[in-house]
């Protein structure tokens, strides 16, 4: 099949094939792209074992497109389109999570959908959350349509923050603060108030998102982590340490975190939207009523938080884009997403599938509900990952006193202008051109 | 004379022939990958480059410079060696112990023992690791509770950067000593039994028997092994993959899981590939070491 499709390589391609494969050593995709046949659509996990269910009634209404799913495991997806990239096999259209976007923008791998867009009265840009279309939307151009949103708040025990004298959880860092010392009085010194585990960086970077300094500086280009803002949020983080508020361990230690939950290890927990359908399958009957979801808390009132998920992106490369918008823009439809929401418990993107009257009165969603008014995407740069980990093996060293905390935002702006190198070059010689 | 040199060049003709299939194999997935992995080691591939190889710098020796520059790099040779180190004996010393005790004439069940011992290297690392996970849980793991038996406090196996690795080489070497144990025990079942005769009848008694013959008869088998482990143990990658991720504080942090994190999760291919051949000209220059080694205490016997 690989031998059949060479000719229509150009050798630019082959090269950069050839190359990416003789490290990969497991070589290039089986399968190339065609213009005929069914139409390529690559969903992840969950979301790839019941996107079937949700075709019916697009393939009713365009019997002349027949779509054929592709399911990839989370762990693998990422390496799996990018190997696709090099060895052009890229599907149709793909599940991206939407902090990947700017990655495969920069690849050049998907197509603007501006102008299809504004020829398509049914998906409305003003009916997303802000937050969340920003991140689909990069250097002025729009490169995917969210197709399920994903951000982190509080998930907390009730009963023990009653007893420690709160009815609700505070809006403001200090008095939350105030209210998880009130709680590790009550539990005592074996056990906790907030589970902020040291290999994961979401819960950091979305108190980081709260300030209005940005995280990186001049359109991407410098790390920005010297900043009073990150300074103030990395000093309020590492507290919860300090004060022995948070265990200054990594969720490999806490082994079954629902357990723990439930035994009052710790009552806080920044996580989120999958973990409603885990608590309410997970945690014991009697303990239903004793939890609850809350937005995140900000320096000064309540706080954003970061806004994830999924997109649905269509390939530069496809020849059938135009039939793989109308499946985007099908799944966008009110309908279908509260149908995509029962099956999966993902929340939808849109304000108007919010009105569905099981959404409207399940209260661990509305906490969701009100976050997602103030949500901001990470910086759309292709190195962002790679920075936020190293944030997070900062902060692990900062907690086993292997670097001051002083130390830190000067150690982690120099890293993160290392990292964007590249990134200055391309943009300064884009510049020159 | 002439005819004989004709007779020998037909032999070469035929014996490249015969050895063709098997160089073209190593050419192609040997000789080509490492000559692609070299070039790419001088520039700085990335995901920019793969989308336009106009985007791609040729930077020479810049890779390898910012490596030896780089803490992370030092710190994870520091952490293969502490694996190296406590590994290789203790897993050669488990292996030869097993193998010793199934080769005594005591031992009963020596069938279901040699499966039961060789049971670890054929399971998969992924489910061994869910298991051990627990075993080394602080709180609930077995672990921390024999050790508690014997007035050990708690040791956070797993989170704390003193003994993540010490966790990781336990883990190791059960896995693998019966890959070794298998080799041994073959090469204890191939010592004459004269040579120990002989030994008992000059009055040699059980740990003169070892020292004086079964460890002498075992030393190239032991060398073999002990190259084999060392090459092994450098490429440590799936058990701190598996279970730590390369935490607490990166000290199980390998090169070889450097060079994945580097090539495979940042697509930084160049700079992977600089890890790749620093990782060969280090495991090379052991290997030639330890045959050195052995054959000099080979010439003093």
């Amino acid at each position: 099949m690989q031998a059949a499709s060479t000719p229509r390589w150009s050798r630019r391609r082959w090269m950069v094939g050839a190359g990416a494969g003789a490290v990969a050593t497991l070589g290039l995709p089986a399968c190339s792209r065609r213009s005929g046949g069914p139409l390529r659509l690559w969903a992840m996990g969950r979301e790839g074992e019941v996107v079937n269910e949700l075709l019916h009634g697009f393939l009713r209404e365009r019997p002349d497109i027949q779509v054929k799913v592709e399911k990839l495991p989370w762990s693998a997806a990422h390496e799996k389109l990018l190997t696709a990239f090099a060895g052009d096999a890229t599907p149709d259209i793909a599940q991206l999570g939407n902090t990947w976007l700017p990655e495969f923008v920069a690849l050049g791998a998907l197509a603007p959908l501006d102008e299809r867009l504004a020829a398509t009265p049914e998906v409305q840009a003003a009916d997303y959350f802000e937050g969340i279309w920003a991140t689909n939307r990069i250097e002025q151009k729009l490169y995917g349509l969210p197709w399920y949103v994903d951000t982190r708040l509080l998930f907390y025990r009730r009963d023990l923050l009653a007893q420690a004298g709160h009815q609700q959880v505070a809006t403001t860092w200090l008095a939350w603060q105030q209210q998880l010392r009130d709680i590790k009085r009550l539990v005592g010194a074996a056990k906790f108030s907030l589970l902020l585990p040291l290999n994961e960086y979401d819960p950091l970077v979305a108190l980081a998102l709260q300030n209005d300094e940005p995280l990186l500086r001049d359109g991407g280009r410098w790390g920005n982590f010297r900043s009073a803002g990150f300074r103030h949020t990395l000093d309020f983080y590492l507290s919860m340490y300090r004060e022995q508020l948070a265990p200054p361990a990594s969720s490999n230690e806490i082994a079954n975190v629902w357990n723990e939950f439930a035994r009052g290890y710790f009552s806080f927990y920044i996580t989120g939207p999958w973990n409603i359908g885990e608590f309410r399958r997970r945690l014991p009957a009697a303990l239903q009523d004793a939890w609850a979801t809350a937005p995140l808390p900000g320096p000064t009132g309540p706080g954003a938080s970061v806004a994830g998920g999924s997109s649905l992106a269509i390939f530069k490369r496809s020849t059938r884009q135009a039939d793989a918008w109308a499946l985007a823009s099908y799944l966008s439809r009110p309908a279908v997403q509260q149908q995509f929401r029962v099956l999966t418990g993902n929340l939808p993107p849109r304000r108007s599938a919010w009105a569905e009257p099981a959404l409207m009165t399940d209260a661990p969603s509305q906490a969701f509900r009100q976050q997602l008014e103030r949500v901001r995407p990470v910086p759309q740069v292709p190195e962002w990952e790679r920075i936020a980990t190293e944030l997070r093996l900062m902060l692990e060293q900062v907690v086993h006193g292997d670097l001051t905390a002083q130390a830190m935002p000067t150690e982690m702006d120099r890293r993160a202008d290392r990292i964007l190198e590249k990134r200055r070059w391309m943009l300064a010689r884009q510049r020159a051109l | 004379m002439s005819q004989r040199r004709n007779h020998h060049h037909r032999i070469n003709w035929a014996a490249w022939a015969f050895v063709a299939p098997a160089l073209i194999a190593i050419a192609v997935f040997f000789v080509v990958p490492v000559a692609a992995a070299l070039l790419m080691s001088l520039t700085d591939f990335d995901i920019y480059a793969l989308a336009d190889l106009s985007n791609l710098r040729f930077v020479g020796l810049d890779n390898y410079a910012a490596l030896l520059q780089r803490p992370l790099f030092w710190q994870a040779l520091g952490n293969t060696l502490i694996f190296v180190v406590l590994g290789v004996p203790l897993s050669i010393a488990a292996s030869l112990g097993a193998a010793l005790l199934l080769h005594s004439r005591l031992a009963r069940f020596q069938g279901f023992y040699r499966t039961a011992l060789f049971a670890p290297v054929v399971t998969t690392l992924v489910a061994v690791a869910v298991v051990w996970r627990y075993l080394f849980h602080t709180r609930y793991g077995f672990i921390n509770h024999a050790l508690a038996q014997l007035g050990v406090a708690p040791i956070d196996w797993l989170g704390d950067p003193q003994w993540a690795m010490p966790a990781i080489v336990l883990l190791s070497v059960w896995k693998n000593f019966g890959y070794n144990m298998v080799i041994l025990l073959a090469g204890l079942q191939a010592i004459p039994e004269d040579y120990f005769e002989a030994a008992r009848l000059d009055g040699a008694k059980r740990w003169a028997l070892l020292r004086h013959i079964t460890l002498p008869c075992l030393a190239p088998l032991l060398l073999v092994v002990s190259i084999l482990t060392m090459a092994g143990h450098f490429q440590l990658f799936a058990e701190p993959y598996v279970m730590t991720q390369g935490g607490p504080a990166q000290r199980t942090v390998t090169v070889l899981y450097l060079m994945y994190e580097e090539g495979f999760k940042w697509w930084n291919l160049g700079s992977a590939s600089a890890v790749a051949f620093v990782l060969f000209v280090i495991m090379f220059a052991i290997t030639m070491l330890q045959l050195r080694v052995s054959r000099r205490s080979e010439a003093a016997r």
